[in-house]
């Protein structure tokens, strides 16, 4: 059987930093994501200590714009998505309290709509991801207090379908990248009463394909990204055991590059820093023996989790 | 990526009087980056148009060839619009120019984002051209969920409902397995002013539904739509001859089958008697153990420890204490 190449895939992310192909040049502007996806692997796989926190945290606040809000790097707009990223990692190392957190809970207030929907940027791109960006990041800052959770969780409801799941406006097909987006958001704001567990978790279960692996949406291919999407909801709902966590294991492992590290999309693909996230998190969930547990609304450390919320040092 | 033809910005006359600016990555980069040449000369020169916000003919012609290099790059887009605002430049020829560039970005979130921006500035002139130009992506794609999703913003706020029932019909006589469009038909049974809602489409959907399974068995799309068109009056579905027939003819044919199985026991859950011969392919040892699975609602979670404090409410509102 294939095993996890934890000590591969610590030097794979190590490497990124090093790294100098075309696909860092494309990723530039979204390098605050980049790096959270990374840095979070490394800690679940217990070599965050290996990483210099005070320079990392120096980098996140020169993307820190007046308005509050982070871009994706230094010189780039700030939008909500990037907000995130930059206070997870921050959480990861201990150092919110570097940041003015009213400061970036006013920006992210600033972006609620009338229907108590999220907008993404200035531009006001409406989706469900940025609610589930605008409630886990206000959570982690500790002030969901700043915007309507009455309206948000309203607006949440709405884009629930008749078939269990969720989409990224009112109507949208149910998709589990924003059915996890919307559960999780539903979950941070203890809100679950909303989701009907049996409907959502028989559409997420049948996401699960004979080869193991899980897909996003009916008659799509399996990828390793949805092994979180999917597993992270099952979980919230509690429906986990609904699936085979043993195929979707093996469907993992068989996507790790077994000589250079990372984890790709598909069995034999390019690896990338996002799947080797997806990866990493998915197996932790599955509760593989040597990984710290991932939290599934918050996709963050549990250590990192309870000592943002109850203070306890790990 | 690079063009023969392409003259390196330090080359042309008209961009003489512009310094350009280099990434600021910090010391020592987390993900450092390291650029070609070309394209390295391009985003110096546009960091010096933006840091100089000119909002300019020539800012909008370097933006053209920043998207075309690196169209992921959200700031760059937000620069064109403001740009494009400050010129009042013509929202047509924006729209070829999003025409030329489409075919590489039909899974760009930059790219729906600013062709929405450019539509509702058009507003109704444009519902004909955005509702065709989807249906060219879904000629190519028909699952790709931001064209539905730009669809249905048409719809929603630029109207053209006129033959959307006829177009899902479409798409679903070429793939009935398609769940994007079942669900876009949901949204205009239940969306469009002009149809009087799901009571008024009830009758006609189930009849087609039906037939789709009947088309399809294994195909888990129909089955959850015939549950949706019921979702506010699931008693009204106990009376359904049609759909239990159907359910019980899915059985006789394949006892397992998971769809039928598991409609029948909703049903039952909520009441139905099976006296319809039900029982009869309940007892068959697969139905049992499908049913059993179901029914069995205190299965044995193996939900990890660490994470039972969702199932529990564990976080919820207290989250929301400030420190
Ligand atoms: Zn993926």
């Amino acid at each position: 059987m294939t095993t996890f190449q934890l000590e591969k895939h610590v030097n794979y992310v190590k490497s990124l930093d090093k790294k100098s192909d075309f696909d860092s040049v494309v990723m530039e502007h979204l390098r605050m994501s980049g790096a959270y996806w990374g840095l979070t692997a490394l800690d679940l796989m217990h070599s965050l200590n290996d990483m210099d926190g005070e320079e990392i945290a120096a980098w996140i606040l020169k993307c820190q714009h007046d308005c509050g809000g982070f871009g994706g790097n230094i010189g780039h707009d700030p939008h909500i998505l990037y907000t995130l990223s930059a206070v997870q990692i921050l959480a990861l190392f201990d150092k919110l309290s570097v940041v003015d957190a009213d400061k970036i809970a006013k920006y992210i207030s600033g972006l609620q709509r009338e229907d108590g929907s999220f907008a993404g940027d200035e531009w006001g791109e409406i989706d469900t991801r940025f609610t589930y960006t605008a409630v886990s990041c206000l959570s982690l800052l500790k002030r969901l207090d700043s915007i309507n959770v009455e309206k948000a969780t309203d607006f949440l409801v709405r884009c629930r379908n008749f078939d269990g799941g969720f989409g990224c406006t009112p109507g949208a097909e149910s998709h589990a990248g924003q059915i996890f987006c919307c559960v999780g958001a539903l979950a941070i704001l203890g809100a679950l009463h909303h989701v009907d567990r049996d409907l959502l978790g028989w559409w997420l279960c049948e996401r699960q394909v004979k080869a193991g692996g899980l897909n996003g949406r009916p008659e799509k291919l399996p990828d390793v990204c949805y092994s979180w999407w999917v597993l992270s909801s099952l979980i919230i709902i509690d429906r986990a055991h609904w699936i085979s966590k043993e195929k979707l294991r093996d469907f993992i492992l068989n996507c790790q590059d077994q000589d250079r590290g990372g984890i790709s999309d598909a069995p034999d693909d390019a690896v990338d820093v996002f799947h080797t996230f997806f990866g990493v998190g998915g197996l932790s969930l599955l509760e593989y023996p040597g990984l710290k547990s991932i939290d599934p609304a918050y996709a963050l450390p549990v250590d990192v989790i309870d000592r943002v919320f109850y203070g306890q040092k790990s | 990526m690079t063009n023969d033809n392409w003259v390196p910005f330090n080359e042309r006359p008209d961009w003489d009087d512009i310094e350009p600016v280099p990434q600021d990555d910090g010391p020592h980069p987390v993900v450092p980056i390291s650029y070609t040449e070309h394209f390295r000369e391009v985003m110096d020169y546009f960091r010096a148009i933006l840091a100089k916000d000119e909002r300019s003919l020539r800012a909008l012609q370097l933006t053209a060839e920043v998207i075309s290099l690196n169209s992921a790059n959200y700031t760059v887009w937000h620069f064109r619009r403001l740009v494009l605002e400050a010129l009042d430049y013509d929202l047509e020829e924006e729209s070829i120019f999003l025409e030329t560039i489409a075919e590489m970005n039909y899974k760009n979130y930059q790219f729906w984002q600013h062709r929405r921006w450019v539509a509702q500035k058009r507003a109704s002139v444009a519902a004909p051209d955005e509702l065709k130009y989807t249906e060219v992506v879904f000629n190519d794609d028909s699952k790709n969920y931001h064209a539905w999703s730009h669809r249905q913003w048409v719809l929603l706020n630029l109207g053209g409902w006129e033959g959307e029932l006829e177009y899902c019909s479409k798409l679903l006589s070429q793939d009935i397995y398609n769940n994007s469009a079942w669900n876009q038909r949901y949204f205009v049974i239940t969306k469009d002013p002009s149809r009087g809602g799901l009571q008024a489409m009830l009758e006609s959907e189930v009849q087609y539904t039906l037939l789709a399974i009947r088309q399809a068995p294994s195909n888990e799309s129909p089955w959850r739509y015939l549950r949706g068109l019921f979702k506010d009056d699931k008693l009204n579905l106990l009376t359904r001859n049609d759909v239990i027939t159907v359910c019980l003819e899915q059985l006789a044919e394949e006892e397992s089958s998971v769809h039928a199985l598991n409609l029948l026991l909703d049903l039952m859950a909520s009441g139905l008697v099976t006296g319809r011969g039900g029982e009869q392919c309940f007892r068959k040892p697969e139905g049992c153990k499908v049913i059993s699975e179901g029914l069995n609602q205190g299965a044995a979670s193996v939900t990890p420890q660490s994470h039972k404090r969702y199932v529990k409410g564990f976080y919820g509102r207290r989250c929301m204490n400030v420190d």
